[in-house]
């Protein structure tokens, strides 16, 4: 899991796909959404990002993506990302094939290719026979693992995920999580999953970062060394998702005097 | 701890997966062709056979002696006749020219302007509100001045046909580009796209619908204005249907008058209607209608 820590500060970039140093961000004169945020992930790590509302989780992944720009501090990250929303952001206009081969367009992949792969990747989601289909004719969760092939489509080695399985229901997001989880351990991107669920990010995660609200700072990184697979509902996650859950309410609670 | 069960293995955990994307799915449901096509023309045939009736019925009143205000019997015998004199088909073939040409290249213009209106931002402030108000600006209001220009010509009606419709048409994709999902703008970011290539594969796809609102409006005005331009500009030797028109009125030509006027109506469901389809089929791809 962990790549070897070279020695040499030349090539720290290989170390870490994604690394985050003192990062702030302000919103207008006074509204510091971020402040100094420190974060690194290593290549192949699955890191949950977790907080409550406000701390300024989603801006931190805009940040990363390049959809906004950081006010202080710096971002590396030497590699190729892709990012996942809490809404599939499917183009409706396109079948699923198309829509998956759109992550190809922008690096003009070959046509025959950009077919080949996104048949495989849409496989690997177990959609292969939905190809053909448009976004609103598939369920919620099915467009949201479309967007995963979309997004593994871009063969990035680092993959931001916002909330993805907010808006599904709870079977739907179970499942899903075995998923993402067999997905990520066969092709091993570094994953950066924002979410506000305690018991997914345990779920999921190699570490859990805590985040402070308004503005947003690192409270606390929690590593999560149970065996996977792991189940939502068994006793270990549910006794660590408690611990944090805990200090969680903890950092809410200084916002309420 | 050991109480926990294992996690399910990959083949059941495929299947699980597949189960819940059967249970998600609702099969469609199809209507046939025939019984789509009567749910839409019985309340139509409905409607034509209660303005025939109001219409009949103002005859009969007799406010206006037979030979100022045919009625529909009369009307439809005199329109049966002319269907089959070649001087109608020149007519249509004249108006329907004017029509087509005019409105390609009021596509064409209105095209370039609401593209370059919706990425220009100077050209936004400077041009914005003057197509919005080119558009309220009744289109015979322009004919004097298309005459004292290009004289008794096609060009001076063409000139109107095209300032009708293009302030619509470019309207439709300003609007269209203005209001593509923020989130698919993203979505194209993250995926790489440059500007060019978010314009080609997001932002004019995202405003397909509503350029098809703007064709469609455009389309109307073009129309009027077209009737407008052939009443008002005459030109020997070429008949259309606007000339038709007045010709009947000159003539005291009730039946005719009235036969005509129902051509020019015809002409106008049929391509709305065409518009309407285009709109219906775009929306069922996009998943923007509920199937009743």
């Amino acid at each position: 899991m962990t790549a070897p820590l070279t020695e040499h500060a030349d090539s720290r970039t290989d170390a870490y796909a994604v690394r985050l140093e003192a990062v702030s961000k302000m919103y207008g004169k006074d509204l510091l959404a971020l402040d100094r945020v420190s974060l690194a992930v290593r290549p192949g790590e699955f890191v949950c990002l977790l907080g409550a509302s406000g701390c300024g989780k989603s801006t931190l992944l805009n940040l990363v993506a390049g959809l906004d720009d950081v006010s202080g501090g710096e971002i590396s990250s030497g590699s190729k990302i892709a990012m996942m929303f809490q809404e599939p952001a499917l183009f409706p206009w396109l079948t699923v094939n198309a829509n998956v081969e759109m992550a190809m367009r922008a690096e003009k992949v070959g046509k025959d290719e950009r077919r080949a792969r996104a048949q495989e990747l849409l496989d690997l989601v177990h959609l292969g026979a939905f190809g053909k289909k448009r976004p609103h004719e598939l369920s919620g969760g099915m467009r949201q693992r479309v967007a995963l092939a979309r997004a593994l489509a871009q063969e990035a080695d680092v993959l931001l995920m916002d909330e993805p399985f907010g808006a599904l229901d709870a079977m739907t997001r179970d499942i899903l999580h075995d998923e993402l989880e067999r997905i990520w351990r066969e092709r091993r991107p570094a994953v950066l999953f924002v979410t506000h669920n305690v018991r997914e990010a345990v779920r999921l995660g190699d570490r859990v970062v805590l985040l402070s609200s308004r503005p947003g700072r690192v409270v606390e990184d929690f590593p999560i060394e149970l065996p996977r697979p792991r189940r939502t509902d068994s006793a270990e996650v549910a006794t660590l998702a408690a611990t944090i859950t805990d200090r969680l309410r903890e950092e809410v609670g200084r916002h309420g005097r | 701890m050991a109480v926990d069960r294992l996690p399910p293995a990959a083949d059941t955990h495929e299947r699980q997966l597949t189960g819940l994307d059967a249970l998600e799915l609702i099969p469609a449901k199809r209507t046939s062709f025939g019984l789509r096509v009567w749910r839409h023309a019985w309340p139509m045939l409905t409607a034509v056979v209660i303005v025939l009736a109001i219409w009949q019925a103002v005859v009969l009143a007799g406010f206006w002696p037979e030979y100022v205000f045919a009625g529909p019997i009369t009307t439809f015998g005199d329109l049966a006749n002319k269907v089959t004199d070649p001087e109608f088909y020149q007519a249509l073939a004249t108006t329907m020219r004017r029509a087509v040409v005019g409105f390609a290249l009021a596509v064409l213009i209105g095209l370039v302007i609401g593209a370059a209106v919706s990425r220009v931002r100077i050209l936004r402030a400077a041009f914005g509100s003057l197509i919005t108000g080119l558009q309220t600006m009744p289109s015979i209001a322009w004919f004097p001045f298309a005459i004292l220009l290009f004289g008794l010509t096609e060009s001076a009606i063409q000139f109107v046909v095209v300032l009708g419709a293009a302030p619509s048409i470019a309207n439709g994709l300003i609007a269209g580009v203005d209001y593509t999902p923020p989130l698919l703008l993203r979505a194209g970011k993250v995926l790489g796209f440059g500007r060019l290539q978010m314009y080609r594969h997001v932002i004019l796809p995202a405003s397909l619908p509503s350029f098809l609102a703007g064709l469609k409006q455009g389309w109307a005005f073009a129309w009027r204005s077209l009737m407008a331009g052939e009443l008002m500009v005459i030109i020997a030797y070429q008949a259309s249907l606007g000339e038709q028109l007045a010709i009947s009125r000159e003539l005291s030509d009730s039946p005719g008058l009235i036969g005509t006027m129902i051509v020019i109506l015809v002409i106008g469901i049929v391509i709305d209607m065409l518009f309407e389809a285009a709109n219906t089929a775009l929306r069922r791809r996009w998943g923007l209608r509920q199937e009743q």
